[in-house]
């Protein structure tokens, strides 16, 4: 399958989990959103233009935006990470030229460490922003904390249930392929 | 000149970057109230459809709870009231003595529409349903939006076979409510908290309240009828830093299960704006 088409699909997949399945579960507390979208972002490949992944990120996170009736606020986060992405991979690759050698980030092409860092830090980020775009309309500054917190908690078990679920294997790219 | 363009191409990444940010936030707050958002009328149709196809698959789990609703209503209309028909003269006696739509049908305040409720949250800061009913039915924004328990939402935004519902369950919802046994007035709104509770305001401190007491639409609120069940009360919060109680209410509809409610349009309403607009330009 081409890449092309199986973002494609990834960004149906994602789009349908978060506003059919993960908006649908019962409030547990009004801190804890369950949050997991914005993989599809992190999952991009690694020689995608930046300039095309802030683009991609925009769409992606208003056609969730139309969907939760929150025009807007998705997008603003989805666009923040989209662009601090490169910088991260940046720091974190293992080796050098991995980006060229690997298709996407993942525990395979990146490293266990590396990678979990680069989760953890997108996605304190994304929920950070979304929160506090949250926060300028109206809550106090321990509502800020606890929900970035208990949010970001909560994402970051979903990311390794996915991860673990759906072992995404690298190929190794040489040039005769 | 040049420099210009030399900057531009140099830092292109982060200017695009501060671009879609300055879009993205425009689109959230130069629109803040939700009402006219960017391209929400094109964007409603089509999540609207989405959702109605998810609707017909979450529908056949819920059918059970809705046909309670339902037959719980219909023996609640059979003790039918005429409280729906507001005569303008009452020195003008209409003499029957039960209701006759056709010779009532000028006098008539309040229509009903029926609408399926095909999409919703309960778990975000400002929820909306979806209703399969849009400006081709009749449906227009400010109409009121109610479910055979009780008060749901205000529409906030129309586009051809689809509407989009503000529920009571959203920051910016308020209406004006009363307590049944004694009628005093206070503000519905929500703090956010938990979907089971809403809050109700500006009780002076000597009514006496019971827990179970019902919480009724005002006469006040224009764009609701009267004496809708919006609640009952759960807790009494007592602020000693005002002369006023604040009730937490339990809502009488169950948000999670809805399937079926009603938009209810004010005919009067018209007059009623034109009328009150007039009388504060007078005071300005």
């Amino acid at each position: 399958m081409s890449d092309l088409v199986k973002n494609i699909i990834r960004f149906v997949v994602f789009i349908l989990v978060q506003v059919y399945i993960l908006h649908k579960v019962p409030p547990l507390h009004r801190f804890i959103v369950p949050y997991l979208y914005y993989l599809f972002i992190l999952w991009l490949p690694f020689n995608t233009n930046r300039t095309w992944l802030m683009v991609i990120a925009f769409i992606f996170g208003l056609t969730l935006d139309y969907f939760l009736v929150t025009p807007g606020l998705h997008a603003a986060a989805c666009v923040l990470i989209a662009y601090i992405r490169p910088f991260m991979v940046n720091l974190l690759i293992r080796q050098e030229g991995a980006e060229q050698s690997y298709g996407s980030p993942s525990i395979h092409s990146m490293g266990f460490a590396p990678y979990s860092i680069f989760v953890v830090v997108l996605t304190f980020l994304h929920h950070g922003y979304l929160v506090f775009l949250e926060w300028l309309q109206f809550g106090n500054f321990w509502y800020f904390l606890g929900k970035v917190g208990a949010t970001t908690a909560v994402s970051l078990l979903l990311i390794l249930i996915t991860e673990l679920l759906f072992y995404r294997k690298e190929r190794y790219r040489t040039n005769a392929a | 000149m040049r420099n210009i363009f030399l900057f531009i191409r140099r830092y292109f990444n982060f200017l695009f970057f501060l671009a879609l940010q300055v879009l993205a936030l425009s689109f959230l707050f130069r629109y803040n109230k939700f009402h006219e958002a960017a391209f929400m009328g094109v964007a409603s149709e089509i999540t609207g459809r989405v959702n109605n196809r998810y609707n017909t698959i979450e529908y056949y789990f819920k059918l059970k709870k809705t046909n309670e609703a339902l037959v719980k209503e219909n023996v609640e209309l059979r003790t039918l009231l005429r409280s729906n028909y507001l005569q303008s003269d009452t020195m003008h006696l209409v003499a029957v003595d039960s209701i006759r739509v056709d010779s009532l049908i000028k006098y008539q305040k309040y229509t009903y529409l029926e609408a399926k409720v095909v999409g919703g949250f309960i778990t975000t800061q400002t929820n909306f349903f979806t209703i399969h009913r849009g400006t081709d039915q009749g449906v227009n924004v400010d109409m009121a939006v109610i479910s055979p328990q009780g008060v749901v939402g205000r529409v906030v935004n129309s586009s051809a076979n689809f509407s989009t519902v503000m529920t009571m369950l959203s920051r910016q919802f308020k209406v004006d409510a009363k307590l049944k046994n004694s009628g005093e007035r206070g503000i519905i709104s929500w703090d956010g908290v938990s979907p089971d509770f809403i809050q109700m305001r500006n009780i002076p401190k000597n009514i006496k309240i019971a827990k179970g007491d019902s919480v009724l639409t005002s006469e006040l609120s224009s764009i609701f009828p009267a004496n809708i069940m919006v609640g009952t009360v759960d807790s009494v919060f007592n602020d000693p830093s005002t002369n006023f109680f604040t009730l937490r209410l339990r809502s009488s509809t169950n948000f999670s299960t809805v399937q079926f409610v009603y938009v209810v349009q004010n005919k009067q309403i018209e007059e009623q704006r034109k009328l009150e607009s007039a009388t504060q330009k007078i005071n300005e």
